[in-house]
């Protein structure tokens, strides 16, 4: 694939996972094993899908990953740099919006959140909240609170919140999953514009394989409980997709039988 | 669709049209109980000879004189001062210890037994030890307020920020908000309706102590203005404290309840607005 030494920025490595392995309750009697051994890599701009049957432990695996749990073995690397907590440029959105957004500030200051803990200064920080949520389509949100707003709206502004502080990497844990499906489809069209416009390596996991196919360059595919990596398919549909005509061409087709027999094997 | 009964079934009222009769409806639900109960003891003790139960007219009047004309409203001020010192320094106790309690496990683990202990000892009871302790006057009265507000308000901090949601926590983690901002951005407020629960428990818990405290071996207070006219025989001038007393009690509530209302604007808002 890469031959080394050619152009070293263009395959820069964002994200190493390597033979991460996950026990909770190590060592006692009801030690349960979530993952096995996951490895794989995220190069710089990126999309990437992690898809894999309920209870495949994607989320611990999102977890171990962005630095909130911390591996029983195997390392897990940063831009080369093994993790020691969550790293500074990486944002990072969960499924819940209810229960991730902070419901005593308006959206503009549950926004501003990440940037005053890194110390921007006010006036630029008002300028950077009204730019980052005119850039997910919620410009006249900023001064009322997150309950006020639909669900696909709070979504968005947890994904404003995440990106603020523009990190090189956006970690999404099942985004999508609380929303009614048209508003999945805007939400997923949206991550495809912001990816676009911001250059940004994305990891998303979720368990629904047509979304994964719609929106990855490459599909890491998981087994089921303890996991491992399956395959990891490569989508060939560059940047540019289209709800409609994308998801009804025969390559979409053809992955999307691939990876179900992935994900639900008919031997098990 | 034919109707079945006209008087059981409810009907769907018309939404819009709210009349001046309705507003007058609303204006007067939580008052007219209130206002009847006042007539009540009006009329039923208007001709009254009993020197236990004068008439409410008669006692309106003498708390005028006592409370205006004859200077008593310097215990009111004396006993509220107390009230307030005492309630402010007992509910920040409440707050920093119940917040040291969540961070600190070992302490949590450790104190545990020591707080129930001293939560279920009625603070009354301790009032001879801080007689000895701070003599007679105004600072044993700060002191034993102080005292019983810690409780309430310090037990409802543990219990709302040992409630605060995971998830949150996690996304302090991610947005890499620190110690000290995750404390006073997600913990404090997350923690904020059953602080406010907490901290009107320990009001309710201060006026009770300000008045007990000032009815054993104090010199000012409304409390002693009570027990003072009763020893004294003076009955119709008991009332009065009492009323005093009872008017004071409201509007600490209603003064207390307006704050909140505002602070935890966010919190009733949405409740109103997820359960509609």
């Amino acid at each position: 694939m890469s031959i080394a030494t050619a152009v070293p920025t263009a395959t820069e490595t964002v994200l190493a996972v390597d033979g991460l392995r996950k026990i909770y309750d190590e060592g006692t009697d009801h030690a349960n094993m979530a993952i096995d051994t996951v490895s794989f890599e995220v190069d710089k701009g990126e999309f990437v899908c992690i898809v894999g049957p309920s209870g495949a432990g994607k989320t611990t695996l999102l977890r171990c990953i962005s630095g909130l749990a911390s591996p029983s073995a195997g390392t897990v690397a940063f831009e080369g740099r093994p993790l020691s907590g969550v790293p500074e440029q990486l944002g990072l959105v969960f499924q819940d919006y209810s229960r991730s957004l902070y419901p005593w500030f308006t959206n503009g200051d549950n926004v501003a959140l990440p940037l005053s803990a890194r110390g921007m200064p006010r006036a630029e920080r008002a300028a950077r909240v009204a730019e980052t949520l005119e850039a997910v389509g919620l410009g006249h949100v900023a001064k009322k609170y997150p309950w006020e707003l639909s669900g696909g709206m709070q979504q968005r502004v947890a994904i404003a919140r995440a990106l603020s502080y523009r990190p090189e990497l956006l970690l999404m844990d099942e985004p999508f999953a609380s929303v009614d499906a048209q508003t999945r489809f805007d939400l997923e069209d949206l991550i495809l514009k912001v990816r676009r416009e911001l250059g940004i390596t994305v990891v998303l996991v979720t368990h629904d394989i047509d979304e994964a196919i719609y929106l990855g360059d490459r599909i890491v595919v998981l087994s089921k409980n303890p996991s491992v990596v399956r395959e990891i398919v490569e989508v060939q549909f560059g940047s540019e997709r289209s709800q409609v005509e994308t998801r009804s061409s025969p390559e979409f087709l053809e992955l999307r039988n691939h990876l179900l027999s992935l994900v639900m094997p008919k031997d098990v | 669709m034919t109707r079945v009964t006209t008087s059981l079934v409810p009907t769907v009222r018309p939404r819009r049209a709210k009349s001046g009769l309705r507003r007058l409806g609303q204006v007067l639900t939580p008052v007219w109980l209130p206002l009847l109960l006042i007539a009540v003891w009006w009329f039923a003790t208007a001709n009254s000879t009993s020197p236990f139960f004068p008439p409410l007219g008669d006692i309106l009047v003498d708390t005028w004189n006592q409370w205006v004309v004859f200077g008593a409203w310097t215990n009111a001020v004396v006993s509220v001062r107390n009230l307030l010192i005492g309630y402010v320094f007992g509910t920040l106790i409440g707050i920093i210890g119940g917040s040291l309690l969540w961070r600190l496990r070992y302490l949590r683990v450790a104190m545990n037994p020591i707080i129930y202990f001293l939560y279920v000892l009625p603070a009354p009871a301790l009032l001879p030890a801080m007689i000895a302790i701070f003599g007679i006057g105004d600072m044993r009265q700060i002191a034993l307020i102080a005292l019983g507000s810690i409780w309430p308000t310090l037990l409802n901090t543990l219990d709302g920020m040992r409630g605060v949601d995971t998830v949150k926590f996690d996304t302090a983690k991610a947005l890499r908000l620190g110690g000290w901002r995750t404390y006073f951005r997600l913990v404090l407020p997350g923690a904020g309706p059953q602080i406010a629960a907490g901290l009107r428990a320990s009001l309710t818990v201060g006026i009770v102590l300000m008045v007990v405290s000032e009815m054993v071996a104090a010199n000012s207070g409304i409390g002693f203005f009570i027990l003072q006219a009763q020893a004294e025989f003076a009955i119709k001038k008991m009332w009065t404290g009492i009323l005093v007393l009872a008017l004071i009690g409201t509007v600490l509530n209603y003064l207390f309840v307006f704050v909140e209302r505002r602070a935890l604007r966010w919190y009733y808002r949405s409740r109103a607005l997820g359960s509609s």
